[in-house]
Order: C-alpha cells, then structure tokens, then sequence
C-alpha cells in the first residue's frame, strides 16, 4: 500500500468535513474492501477517516421495524435473535457470506459499498469502464460467466454489488439514513441507492461526496418473517454467489397474499424483481405459479456467451427458494 | 440444513470498552468552526483529531503485554506483528482476506490481522499462536492438532489453531457439518481437512463435557 495519513473522527460533522477537506480521503470502518483495493492499487488515498467511533450502532425495535446501525459488524448483525426472528433472510444472507473471520471485521454499512469481483476490474493491466471511465469493456466478449445479465449495458456487465446482504435488503423494503455532516439526514430506499451502469459504471450509487451510511431500517412485514435466502455458489462455503434468490411469501389457505423477490449474482445491482411479485400475488402456491414467476423475473435477461446458463440457475434457484418458503 | 449450521447461538458480545475509552481520548476538540479560514490543513487536522502521519510510536497490546512499536499508518497487524515484534506464528498467506492464515483473536474474535491497520488495533487485546500455550503445556487446541496431526506443510496451522479455538468458543462446532462451515474462512492447500476437522471437533466435544 501507498502511504496516507491516519485520523480518528470522533463525531460524524468531524468526519465529514475532514472529508471535505481532503476530498480524495476515504472513510474506513471495518476496512475488509477497503485495505483490500488499497493493497491492489485499485484505490488510492492520501487519507483515511476512521469513523468507528460514530455512534452508528444498535440494533434495535421500531415501532415500524428493525433499526440497524450501520457500523454493526455482519457477525452481530446476523446472528441477532431480532434479525433472526423477523427477518430469516437478512439473517442468511449475511451468515453465507465471506468468512467468520470477515463477518466480524466487517461492516453492514460497509458491505452495501464492496465493489465488483469482475476480473477486468481487480486488473490494472485491462481496460475498464468502472476503474478507468471510457477505456473500455472487456468482459462482454471476454471471460464473463460469473457476471451479469440483468440491467447491464454496452458499457458494463457487471454485477456491480457482488454480495448478498443488498440482496436481501432490496427485497424486504430496506431504507438507508444518509448524513453529509450537520445532522443533516436523508432517507434512501435501498432498491434506489445502487445505479445501473449505463454510459457512467464508474457512479455505483447515489451517495453524494462524502456522505455516510448512518443506519439500515427494515420494516415489518409477514412475508419478511416467512423468508429464506438461497446462495448457489461454485464452492459450498466462502464463494461469491452464482445466483441467488431472496424472498418472501405470505400464504393463506394455499393461496398467495404477498411476495417479496431479489435476485443476487445476475443484476448490475441487487435486483428487486416486482415482475416476479406480480406473478405470484393472488395464486395458488404452486410449482406451475412459482415457474412462471421465475420466468417473469429472468425474462428481461441479456446473457453474453459464458454466463448464459444463469439465465436457467437463477429461475431454478427462485422456484427452489419459493418452494422452500411455501413449506414452510 | 440452515438451521443446523447457522443456530441461533448466543454469541457474547465483545469486550470493547477499552476501544471506546481510547476513542474518546483520542476524539479531539470539537472547534473546527472556530477555525481561522486560512490556517493550513495540516494545522487544522492536529486542531480537533488525532492525526498519524509518517512513522509514528504507536502500543499494541499483544498477548497480555504491551509494545511500543514506530509504525507508519499503511502497516497491518499482520506486518507489525511479524516485521517489528518478531512474532513470526501468524503466517502471511494471500495478504488478501482470502486465505485465513493471518487469523488472530482481537478482544476474543478471530480477525485477519492482514486487512487490520496496526494504528486501529490499539488499545484492544490482541492474541496471537504465541499466546495460547501457558509455558511448556500446550492450548488444548494445539494438543489436538498434534494428535490427529492436523497439518502437512504447517503454514496454515496457526491460522487454523487460532479459528479452530474461536470456533468452539463461539459454538460454532457442534456438529461436523457445522463446523466444516464455521472454518471455511481457513485454507489449507495441503488438503489436511479431515484432521484439521477432527481436531477442532475433539476439542469442541472435550469442553461440552468439561
């Protein structure tokens, strides 16, 4: 790693405008990205704002939800008897995900911002549009199976978030607090907080300049309570999803009242599939209703030449995950 | 099959008073209003946060005793540890967060030292491979390494030791499936996994009786 200069913030105006003031610094909380790209010379900064000292943490009952603080580390946030209780997928996502050792450095609000495994991207020898804006693309006719097929562009295909915890959050109506400084606060939904590539897949999300991630807030909901998570990987532990599929069902008297529905591994972003929501409200909870929500959800899919049998696993793992929750 | 691998175990939380009082010292005046407009930057970072620049004498708690070591901000735990204290157990493996090899306990969890800045792991206890054997008696982990010789080449071993010991303290080797699971974050390219296995269940087994 390049060397920079280390500060503490001890409130978030602190940090904030130390921001300001060096505005190629980055924040650092648990660090697992972010030490990472340093060391690879992916990023670079002349300063880092410690931020753990904010007091962005909790996970505590609304009388809405679930209040997350974003500086709660995976590990606590996953195996929490509230998050385990009133969202089971939230749970899973964050417990499939990376290592123990991982899960107890990093953040939730970190993870919303890891950045892409696409090969093209972790090397400098390439061109590419999302490190180096307007050089070029040489995943779509390059090595690209472990990349996107929904919301991609000629510019970019790939999944941009390549975790699961966004996954999970995009499908049961997360809400992020963002704060630039002076207490000033704002609200996001998760599902508008990552951009599709288009011509700009170098601008990931819609945090301006030196905005943090304050806090997570989940809603109630039934069918966040009756939820799983499925990660279909190329190992059975520590991998990146293929695909993978969150949702939700409400179920009474065999006939579907409410859904939820993100899929992980095919989209530029976590992606909330409504179509397939659509499919599945007011249905019998069928495998004939769960299959032709899958193909709702996937129908829009723009696959390159090695990741077209994603197009096929990740219908297979949303009718797997809906026929899961069915049971119950 | 979830269930059983991701219980909803009760994992105590962390220790980690010490890590907040230590902020707070290091928190700093909040008098960045009142700055004068045209004082340099470097006047005005010193003016309300602790500010670490160039090699600089920082303390780490390692292993029960305190280190003074002049360390600029870019250097890891890991390095640190190696490079400045001479505890050369804990492997560089990847440098990446990818290969476990680096695993300590800070506060009692395992973390990959090579993805932690030594600037941010002050004021927290850190133990290393060095620090589980008292004098010549072995951690009872390190015993059962030995006994189902759980290792070839041994450079994964003190990572593998370290997890294996969080593990079972998190309770996260009841059965062999789950710890199978709860240990993916270690890597062992010599393939030793059925008697890395082997020796983390013993233990597990051995202390739900104690």
């Amino acid at each position: 790693m390049n060397d920079f200069s280390y500060t503490q913030a001890a409130t978030a105006k602190e940090a904030t405008t130390l921001r300001k003031d060096t505005p190629t610094a980055a924040y650092i909380a648990g660090g697992t990205t972010l030490l990472d790209l340093m060391k690879a010379h992916l990023q670079e900064h002349p300063q880092l704002i410690d931020i753990n000292a904010l007091p962005f943490r909790g996970i505590e009952q609304t009388k809405d939800g679930l209040r997350i603080g974003a500086l709660e580390t995976m590990s606590d946030v996953g195996e929490h008897p509230l998050v385990l209780q009133q969202f089971p997928a939230v749970s899973q996502s964050l417990l499939l995900a990376a290592s123990p050792q991982l899960r107890n450095m990093a953040t939730v609000g970190g993870n919303l911002l890891q950045r892409t495994r696409c090969g093209y991207f972790r090397d400098p020898a390439f061109p590419c549009n999302k490190r180096v804006p307007g050089s070029g693309c040489p995943a779509q006719d390059g090595d690209n199976h472990n990349l996107a097929i929904l919301g991609v562009s000629e510019s970019c295909i790939a999944n941009s978030y390549p975790g699961d915890f966004s996954v999970a959050l995009a499908a049961f109506d997360a809400v992020l607090t963002l704060e630039k400084g002076k207490g000033k606060q704002r609200h996001v939904p998760l599902t508008d907080f990552y951009r599709l590539p288009d011509s700009t897949p170098h601008i990931e999300t819609v945090l301006e300049p030196g905005e943090l991630i304050v806090a997570i807030t989940l809603p109630t909901a039934v069918p966040a309570q009756r939820s799983t998570y499925l990660k279909v990987r190329e190992r059975s532990s520590y991998a990146y999803a293929l695909t993978s599929a969150a949702v939700g069902l409400d179920v009474q008297a065999g006939t579907i009242r409410a859904a939820r529905v993100a899929l992980g591994g095919v989209g530029a972003q976590p992606w909330r599939s409504r179509e397939a929501e659509r499919t599945l409200v007011g249905q019998p909870a069928t495998d004939a209703t769960f299959r032709a929500a899958a193909a709702a959800a996937l129908q829009g899919a723009q696959p390159r030449e090695h990741n077209r049998y994603k197009v096929e696993l990740a219908q297979n793992t949303l009718v797997r995950a809906l026929q899961q929750v069915a049971a119950g | 099959m979830l269930s059983d691998l991701f219980p909803p175990a009760g994992t105590p939380q962390p220790e980690d008073g010490s890590r907040r009082s230590f902020m707070k010292q290091a928190g700093g005046i909040l008098g960045l209003a009142l700055a004068p407009p045209l004082v340099s930057q470097a006047e005005r970072l010193t003016a309300y946060s602790k500010v670490i620049q160039g090699a600089t004498d920082i303390t780490l708690r390692v292993n029960g005793q305190a280190h003074t070591v002049r360390i600029e901000p870019r250097v890891t735990l890991l390095d640190a540890l190696r490079e400045r204290l001479d505890l050369t157990g804990t492997k560089k493996g990847c440098d990446h967060g990818q290969c476990g090899a680096c695993t300590v306990h800070v506060n009692g969890r395992r973390t990959l030292a090579c993805l932690t800045l030594a600037v941010m792991a002050q004021g927290k206890e850190i133990t290393t491979i060095e620090g589980l054997a008292k004098g010549d008696q072995l951690h009872p982990m390190q015993a059962a390494f030995l006994k189902h010789d759980g290792l070839q080449c041994g450079y994964c071993t003190p990572g593998q030791i370290m997890s294996g010991v969080a593990c079972v303290q998190e309770g996260h080797a009841t059965t062999d499936a789950q710890a199978r699971e709860w240990m993916s974050g270690n890597l062992c390219r010599c393939g030793a996994y059925p008697n890395i296995l082997a020796a983390v269940r013993e233990v597990a087994t051995q202390q739900s009786k104690g």
